[in-house]
């Protein structure tokens, strides 16, 4: 294979790759460009969630049916516990509590689990990004995807507890919709963030359950901030906002003002909504493109 | 082939001193234990990352790949052949050093997007997925992914579970759906003839139509026989530096020497 002398000789690899049109290999697309590719995947994205969904309980007798019973059972566990052994309550009904109590562990469970999952969707599934292309955020973004479908099965329980406990239907119901979106949009932009963390620093999944569990206790699952707070009269007003403007916090009180009867506007901060959508704007565009900065160097090992 | 690339060489990958370092956590050596993690942590060895040990995988190898080209690769266990593959394929960042590449090069294989608990059905569209197709894509080809495999001959266990499998069955289940697509520029990695004799003869067939139709084929292999068989041209790695590159006689004459064959 003796090459015949060709013009192409002296040229230094950049120029010849230049000449002949060829690109850097796993370059960094731009960031409308990076949109587009993603958007292309969608349809693995929603599979790769569902498969991720379904390969939970597959080897359970009982199968997806565990999809609904786990929340069910948490529920019940939380009802137990705070509604009747420590009745956590303060004050507030036993009917609007349990309601209260199941939809703040719900709401909280589908940050969290975002979360984790998103510390994990780079570094967990490195052997997928070793072998195959595609816009590394489509990961992270199956993982809270996979998140949304598992709270659409524990909506249905909570359903019927808030039901159970005598809050009927209404139209107010639906305002459940948009907060869910908007949580989402949040929840995707924080795995992104953390997926981004987590492949470069493994160990952040063992570091994170005490945060999630330290943020959980301080966003009011199990009580009522307000009530709290009137309690306390002498802290100082920034911790009372930081308590109340927290994004978890602010979900879980939209979610419960729309389902629960015994809950009323009283118990929401101000520009409530105003802040839920600065919030899931913020974090959702803010978590995208930190994750795209650094998509060239997933995978690396 | 030949006569192609003497016609016009026109380069569909460039590699330019590329370096690939692989950082290991917790392979810092001394016992596994929490005191030892905790020592190797204080402990700063040369002004390195502590805690991390280095495995330079690839040092500074560069060559030039043409149009119509099939080049091997050879080398010992752990040579970094492998991890050379990856880097053209853009899916393994390089420490220094930089590819070039015309259009996507494309590893053969999906193993890694595929979940043992799904059935085999789901597993075909999720892989088909995975490796970019489309949805019309997948469903017009699902059929006759599935005939390839053969997975159904003996009843239905497309509608199992993978893990159900026996491990020729998911394998060649694997490699159907892998060679489903076309690729530009076309990486196979060794021991991708698994499988029966009956199923080792049909993906060899698929692997050289997938050749033909490829422009630049790469071919990560220990068997001497495909290779002569397949390439014209064998880079020899060994240690992740370019030891040879050349013809394919000549360099598996110098291989076959060195290694005592």
């Amino acid at each position: 294979m003796s090459a015949p002398p060709s013009p192409d000789d002296g040229l230094s690899s950049t120029e010849l790759a230049a000449k002949y049109g060829l690109s850097v290999s796993g370059a960094r697309p731009g960031l409308a460009e990076y949109v587009r590719k993603l958007w292309g995947r969608r349809h693995f994205i929603l599979a790769f969630s569902q498969a991720k969904l379904t390969a939970q309980y597959s080897q359970a007798k009982l199968g997806q049916l565990w999809q609904v019973a786990t929340p069910l059972l948490n529920a019940f566990v939380y009802f137990l516990i705070f509604g009747l052994i420590l009745n956590a309550g303060r004050g507030m009904e036993i009917r609007v509590y349990i309601p209260f109590l199941v939809t703040g562990v719900f709401v909280f469970a589908f940050t969290q689990t975002s979360v984790m999952a998103g510390v994990k969707s780079i570094s967990g599934n490195l052997g997928l990004v070793r072998a195959l292309h595609f816009p590394r955020a489509s990961l992270p973004i199956s993982f809270a995807l996979q998140q949304l479908q598992q709270l659409l099965f524990s909506m249905i329980v909570l359903l019927a507890v808030v039901v159970a406990f005598g809050s009927l239907p209404g139209l107010s119901w639906l305002l459940v919709l948009p907060v869910l979106a908007l949580q989402f949009f949040f929840n995707t932009g924080l795995a992104l963030i953390m997926a981004r963390l987590g492949s470069k620093t493994p160990d952040l999944a063992q570091l994170m359950p005490f945060i999630m569990r330290t943020w959980m206790y301080a966003s009011g699952v199990m009580f009522s901030i307000p009530l709290m707070l009137a309690s306390k009269p002498d802290w100082p007003s920034w911790i009372v906002d930081v308590l109340q403007y927290n994004p978890a916090a602010i979900y879980m009180d939209l979610i419960r003002f729309a389902l629960i009867d015994g809950y009323g506007s009283e118990n929401l901060p101000q520009h409530v909504w105003a802040s839920g959508l600065a919030w899931s704007l913020l974090v959702g565009i803010a978590g995208f493109v930190y994750f795209w900065k650094a998509e060239e160097r997933y995978g690396r090992g | 082939m030949a006569d192609l690339i003497e016609q016009g060489r026109i380069p569909t990958v460039i590699a330019d001193d590329v370096h690939i370092v692989y950082r290991v956590n917790g392979g810092g050596g001394g016992k596994g234990n929490a005191t030892a993690a905790l020592s190797r942590i204080l402990r700063r060895d040369k002004g390195e990352e502590r805690g991390v040990r280095k495995v330079h995988a690839v040092r500074g190898v560069s060559f030039t790949a043409y149009r119509g080209e099939a080049i091997g690769l050879i080398g010992t266990n752990g040579s970094g052949k492998s991890t050379l593959l990856r880097a053209i394929a853009g899916l393994l960042p390089t420490e220094h050093g930089k590819v070039f590449t015309d259009g996507q090069p494309s590893l053969l294989g999906v193993n890694a997007a595929l979940m043992n608990d799904l059935t085999g059905e789901r597993n075909v569209i999720l892989g088909g997925l995975a490796m970019g197709m489309s949805r019309e894509q997948v469903r017009e080809r699902y059929q006759s992914i599935v005939d390839f495999s053969g997975i159904n001959e003996k009843g239905d266990f497309i509608t199992l579970p993978m893990r159900t499998y026996s491990s020729g069955m998911a394998a060649r289940l694997r490699f159907s759906i892998a060679a489903a697509k076309d690729h530009d520029v076309l990486m196979i990695d060794e021991a991708l003839a698994t499988g029966d004799r009956k199923f080792q003869i049909r993906s060899e067939a698929r692997i050289r139509e997938l050749r033909k139709e490829a422009g630049t084929v790469f071919l990560v292999s220990h068997s001497n026989k495909s290779i002569r068989d397949t390439c014209d041209r064998v880079l020899w790695l060994e240690r992740g530096e370019l030891l040879m590159d050349g013809p394919t006689d000549e360099v598996l004459k110098a291989y076959e020497k060195e290694t005592g064959k």
